[in-house]
């Protein structure tokens, strides 16, 4: 099994606990997210049954079509979708702009910015979520799908300018003065050459503020509160969660509706996430 | 002209250029950061209901009123000191089981690494709102498999102050060990695996390579991940207001964030909320400032 042979011999047992307990931890993990597929799988009745077993013998997809038959279901897909693209491509490329800046420029006040954009990470939006209530309804926001865009491209933007920092690094100066030789202007340079070598870093980026938006709870919560046609999935997740009776199959296969973009997202980053986690806080 | 002469072109006289790549940035922050900020300290000096936020009333300046208001209440006080508690908890737990993990992956062949990798992700990806109802469908008293399993019967975990925190804090390490566990490895891959072979053959135990090898070159990796963790968890909000039905019975499991929430939106208390956003927001940048300092002890390059 093991090709280099001898000198790690000594090693092999402890290998295979380790092998072992790292499996199945990864069962424990995953266990969740099989019990939700499963809950939202299995026909009416089964889950309130004495005796389930962790299969199901009849998998069905009625609750899938319970939940997006109903409550416009799809409308809250689209307007979570919306929201979350819309905060993804804005902050992306706002992000670059200013990462380039404080990266490829030296100019005044350029670390007091460095250091505001990091104490902007800290501040708690939650506790915002009071004055933007008002400054929404002050302009009109309140209900509208910018009440939700537009704060979280705020909030979404220090982190990004920040992790953005070390990709725009990467990218060798050298490159920038043989463009410079090449005649090339600062905005050519800048969208033909520098934007598609930290695109990777870019989408890296934006899983967080793909992630913090398409989880919004408290803002839809708080600023979409008369229309319910530009509600986004949380809140029509909890449509089926009654706490005294609640629908599981519906929100369980809710739930399930409402992970899978995320998922399917991350797994499609997962390389560039790993490096660019550890290119953004090594430095 | 040649670049030798006057360096690339960012080492010289930058000129506008900085500040016309930053202006939407600043823009964007300045209108909806900063000034909410400012307007949630003004707001808390403010007597500021239902009454006045309709218009019917003119608000009135109360000065320090709300925060003494606060601070003489010995919920607030209580659910300011659960906070913290319960926070602590939370990042310690989350840094502990990352930790571990990290140092698993990196003992493990690709098929083992790749599903834990995996699992790790999906928790990670999941949202806040999806996980607190499935983990509630886990521990549910009626249908859940883990009173089966554990043959619990019908004991409510949500029905207790400390097993719902439990159940809480829970979830919240589900879903936030991932960060941890992927950046530390990403940091152990970073290490030249001489080093750790070295320690190895030296017969140094698992322990001793973490402390004595491992964790100090992870230090600046181990200082980030601590204070996002710190900042995330004392922030919570979803898995509280999802789980324990907006606090729980009586109030019991209020976190700040919640208090603020109900104060503001169910009670339209807006002076007294901001008040409580004012004090998170003051110990959050206190945790920020020591990182801060931390990063300066380090010698950070801006």
């Amino acid at each position: 099994m093991n090709s280099t042979g001898s000198p790690r011999r000594p090693r092999q047992p402890r290998r295979l606990v380790a092998e072992a307990s790292a499996l199945l931890i990864a069962a424990v993990v995953a266990f969740p997210l099989y019990w939700m597929v499963l809950s939202a799988l299995r026909p009416a009745g089964e889950i309130e049954s004495a005796e389930s077993r962790p299969w199901t013998l009849a998998p069905t997809l009625d609750s899938f079509r319970r939940v997006l038959g109903q409550q416009e279901f799809g409308r809250y897909f689209l307007n979570s979708l919306v929201v979350a693209c819309a905060v993804v491509i804005a902050s992306g490329l706002i992000a670059f702009l200013a990462a380039t800046a404080v990266t490829r420029f030296r100019f005044r006040f350029r670390t007091t910015l460095l250091i505001m954009f990091l104490i902007a990470q800290a501040v708690p939006v939650e506790a915002l979520t009071i004055p933007l209530f008002f400054l929404m309804r002050d302009t009109g926001q309140l209900n509208t799908l910018g009440a939700l865009i537009l704060p979280h491209i705020a909030f979404s933007l220090p982190f990004a300018i920040w992790m953005l920092r070390g990709f725009v690094k990467a990218v060798p100066e050298s490159l920038e003065e043989a463009a410079q030789l090449d005649g090339a202007s600062r905005s050519r340079f800048l969208w033909r050459i520098l934007f598609p070598l930290v695109l990777p870093g870019l989408v890296a980026t934006s899983v967080f503020s793909f992630i913090s938006t398409w989880n919004d709870f408290l803002f839809a919560k708080s600023f979409i509160i008369s229309d319910t046609s530009r509600s986004t999935l949380p809140m029509a997740l909890l449509v089926y969660f009654e706490p005294e009776e609640p629908d599981w199959g519906g929100v369980m296969a809710a739930s399930t509706v409402m992970t899978i973009p995320v998922l399917v997202f991350f797994v499609l980053v997962q390389r560039r996430l790993v490096s660019g986690l550890g290119g953004a806080v090594k430095e | 002209m040649t670049p030798v002469a006057t360096g690339p072109r960012s080492r010289g006289a930058a000129g506008w250029t900085p500040w016309l790549y930053l202006a939407p940035a600043l823009v964007v922050l300045g209108a909806l950061l900063v000034h909410p900020v400012g307007q949630l300290g003004l707001i808390s000096l403010l007597e500021y209901t239902q009454a006045q936020a309709s218009g019917g009333e003119p608000t009135s300046f109360r000065g320090a009123g709300n925060y003494a208001e606060l601070f003489a209440d010995d919920r607030f006080r209580q659910v300011l000191l659960t906070t913290v508690g319960f926070a602590a908890a939370c990042v310690v737990s989350t840094l502990a089981v990352g930790c571990a993990l990290a140092v698993l992956l990196t003992r493990v062949r690709a098929v083992p690494r790749l599903a834990l990798m995996l699992a790790a992700l999906g928790a990670w990806a999941t949202p806040a709102v999806t996980g607190s109802t499935v983990w509630l469908l886990l521990f549910d008293p009626d249908f859940g498999p883990v009173n089966r399993v554990l043959g619990l019967g019908d004991h409510s975990w949500t029905y207790g102050r400390y097993s719902a925190f439990l159940l809480v804090l829970l979830e919240v390490v589900w879903c936030s060990f991932p960060f941890v566990m992927v950046t530390v490895y990403a940091g152990i891959r970073a290490v030249p695996s001489e080093i750790l072979e070295a320690a190895a053959l030296d017969g140094a135990s698992q322990w001793r390579i973490w402390r004595s090898v491992l964790a100090p070159v992870l230090r600046p990796i181990l200082v980030v991940v601590t204070v996002q963790s710190i900042i995330w968890d004392f922030k919570v909000f979803t898995q509280v207001y999802v789980m324990t039905g907006g606090g729980g019975i009586a109030g019991q499991n209020l976190v700040l964030n919640v208090y603020a929430y109900q104060k503001a939106f169910a009670a339209s208390e807006y002076g007294l909320g901001s008040a409580i956003g004012v004090v998170m927001l003051v110990i959050l940048l206190a945790v920020t400032l020591v990182y801060l300092r931390l990063l300066r002890g380090q010698g950070e390059e801006w």
